[in-house]
């Protein structure tokens, strides 16, 4: 008698249980899970309900909004806001672009950020006027911002294979751009002693990730070179920095620099602390990519060889993919680290995002408050740090996801 | 078969060839004259010396006495004669070495692409003809990690192929396999021994060497020890040390 075949099903059959059924399998599975449960939801309803309390009565977030703007741009002159305007609109532009083309995780990113904008901009409006954040030349802004990245989103869905190489060269030029307008060209340029806030954080991390990215490869390159000389000079940069304290090498960078160079070369304070950065993130960045590297077996490389590829080939197609992809979550871990170092470079005096804050802490309006405003500020900034920190370990997590599609 | 061609037909000339590994002395004045089309196995116990010597012949371990000439070059330190023999020859290894990051297809094709600068389509449509041949077209979309050892080294298989080597190296192409898998690669490597190809084949598949092999070459503690017909090395073996081997593994 034969049986009757089976059809296949598209879905593993998943169990289904109700809430009650899952709080008791989870959190009162047996008596001492209980207690501690018990316990712990007890904690956090604790504390979660005095610091709801803290932020509704607290009279302290006026020094936060009336002083967004040196949150966000520093001393960057009032009447020149526009400029920083202006490159938000681009990379709004850009990202919405983007998403539309890519889809994916871009797509994530620029719908998030359309709605935050937006968000933001609806809170910005329910303020009373004597508090809302004057760093806007028009209050619109935020919604504008938001409205040109959903643009932007239907556009690239649109025009997709049009747009694909422009977007890259685009995002290439973007950081040039950025400079220059934030500069200014001419006789009226902006110095960077004026740039901060939250602004110059991000310049600080950007420019440290993207130039620390290309350097801290070479140094693993170099590190496993067969070139004494190479190997030696990347092996010392290495290990030297490493050695050291983030703190000294910006002091290094700002205090010494100047006298390795002729007396009428200045260099400007916000690229000497991009130099710091820069360096001090490519020693590390050197050491996780050259686990990377090793974590490959000795077959790859032979493959490679055998098939004819030269060594950079070799290197560039086969053993760099890898050992990039096999570090994806120690590089970003150490990019978001990166991101919160910069805070260090209000010791060499610049205000960055943590530097805005300080100054706004000990303005005297404030010392009528009691307690002061600190920590009203401080909680705006660490949420700041952490949207951005939060965003890019999610990004990262799923481009790990996505690059290990296929892989077993 | 061609049995016939001259001697100096030979495509791969090695005379006296010696390696160390530091103090180990890996090959001892190994010489063996491979001829345009022949298929030659290489046998012996573990630790002989049977993948050090293949691998010499395309520098994957760099020798230090002795000549190598493959098809009319001569390996030396220079890297464009190296250059120019890997490009002659293709190597399947007992782990098969594909990209992982890779596609079937991108597998194969990389090399075409970067090395004989092919333009990615005739590099495309030659690597499914390629994969066809090994049976497995329908997988050019997956990764390597998707496929089992046996379809993994059809692919290597390919790899190597795509480049249109005079020679192919084996290094115990089957010994990773699972046994039901073992046929899938030995057929594809018997059909491509009638294509004319020159073959030169470390391999326990005694079967394999009976059947297909031109020579049988024998090796033992870094030294070639005896080498014959297949016919006469199974029945008739006239060292100690091959009846030795051959009894404990036939
Ligand atoms: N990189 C190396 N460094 C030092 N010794 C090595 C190295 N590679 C191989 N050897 C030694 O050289 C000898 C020959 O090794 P080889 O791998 O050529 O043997 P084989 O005949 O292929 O053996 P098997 O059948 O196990 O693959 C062995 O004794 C091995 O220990
Ligand atoms: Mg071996």
């Amino acid at each position: 008698m034969a049986t009757e075949a089976s059809q296949p099903r598209t879905r593993a059959p998943r169990p289904s249980i109700g809430a009650l059924e899952w709080l008791r399998q989870n959190l009162f599975s047996t008596w001492w899970n209980s207690l501690l449960s018990i316990v712990l939801l007890f904690l956090v309803f604790q504390a979660l309900s005095s610091l709801l309390r803290w932020v509704v009565t607290t009279e302290g977030w006026i020094a936060v909004t009336s002083n967004a703007r040196l949150l966000l741009v520093g001393r960057y002159p009032p009447d020149q806001i526009w400029r920083p305007e202006l490159v938000v609109m681009l990379i709004a532009l850009l990202l919405g672009l983007s998403g539309g083309v890519w889809r994916g995780i871009p797509l994530v990113l620029a719908a998030g950020f359309s709605v935050a904008m937006a968000v933001l901009g609806v809170l910005s409006l329910g303020l009373p006027p004597d508090q809302a954040p004057p760093v806007f030349s028009t209050r619109l802004f935020l919604f504008g911002v938001a409205a040109l990245a959903a643009l932007g989103i239907a556009a690239g869905w649109r025009l997709r294979e049009a747009l694909r190489w422009p977007l890259v060269a685009g995002w290439i030029l973007l950081y040039p751009a950025t400079i220059l307008i934030l500069r200014g060209v001419g006789d009226a340029t902006i110095g960077t002693n004026l740039w901060g806030g939250l602004m110059l954080t991000l310049i600080l991390a950007v420019s440290g990730i993207v130039l620390s990215f290309p350097l801290g490869v070479l140094l693993a390159l170099g590190r496993r070179s067969n070139l004494p000389v190479i190997k030696w000079f990347c092996v010392g940069y290495i290990e030297l920095i490493r050695g050291v304290p983030l703190v000294t090498v910006l002091f290094m960078a700002s205090l010494m620099l100047p006298l390795f160079l002729p007396a009428n070369v200045r260099v400007d304070a916000v690229v000497r602390a991009i130099v710091a950065v820069t360096l001090f993130s490519a020693a590390y960045l050197a050491e996780n990519v050259r686990g990377g590297l090793q974590s490959i077996p000795r077959g790859q490389v032979e493959a490679a060889r055998a098939l004819g590829l030269n060594v950079v080939q070799t290197t560039l197609l086969i053993t760099l993919p890898q050992a990039l992809r096999a570090v994806i979550p120690v590089l970003v871990g150490q990019f978001i680290a990166l991101f919160k170092d910069t805070s260090l470079v209000v010791i060499i005096g610049l205000m960055d995002l943590l530097g805005a804050a300080q100054a706004i802490y000990t303005q005297p309006q404030w010392f009528g408050i009691p307690g002061g405003v600190w920590r009203e500020t401080f909680f705006v900034v660490a949420g700041i740090y952490w949207i951005f920190s939060f965003t890019m370990s999610r990004t990262a997590r799923q481009i790990e996801t996505n690059v290990n599609v296929g892989r077993l | 078969m061609n049995k016939t061609q001259t001697s100096n037909d030979d495509i791969i000339i090695c005379e006296n060839v010696n390696k160390w590994y530091g103090e180990y002395h890996a090959l001892r004045d190994v010489s063996l004259r491979v001829k345009r089309g022949e298929v030659v196995v290489i046998c012996g116990p573990s630790g002989s010396g049977k993948s050090t010597f293949i691998r010499t012949i395309n520098r994957l371990e760099e020798h230090q006495e002795g000549r190598i000439i493959v098809d009319g070059i001569e390996m030396t330190n220079d890297i464009r004669n190296i250059d120019a023999i890997r490009r002659e020859t293709g190597m399947v290894f007992q782990q098969f070495n594909l990209f992982p990051h890779l596609t079937v297809l991108q597998n194969i094709t990389l090399a075409p692409i970067w090395v004989r600068k092919q333009t990615r389509a005739e590099s495309e449509k030659r690597a499914l003809e390629l994969l066809e041949r090994v049976g497995i077209r329908e997988q050019a979309s997956k990764f390597p990690g998707q496929l089992s050892g046996g379809q993994q080294q059809r692919v290597a298989i390919a790899r190597a192929l795509a480049m249109n080597p005079r020679i192919m190296l084996f290094d115990e192409p089957t010994s990773a396999l699972d046994p039901e898998m073992i046929k899938e690669v030995l057929d594809v490597m018997r059909e491509l021994a009638t294509s004319g190809i020159t073959m030169l084949c470390v391999t326990h598949e005694m079967g394999f060497a009976r059947e297909v092999a031109d020579r049988v070459v024998f090796m033992d503690r870094g030294q070639i020890v005896e080498e014959n017909t297949p016919e006469l090395f199974f029945e008739n073996p006239r060292h100690e040390r091959t009846k030795l081997f051959l009894s404990q593994i036939l």
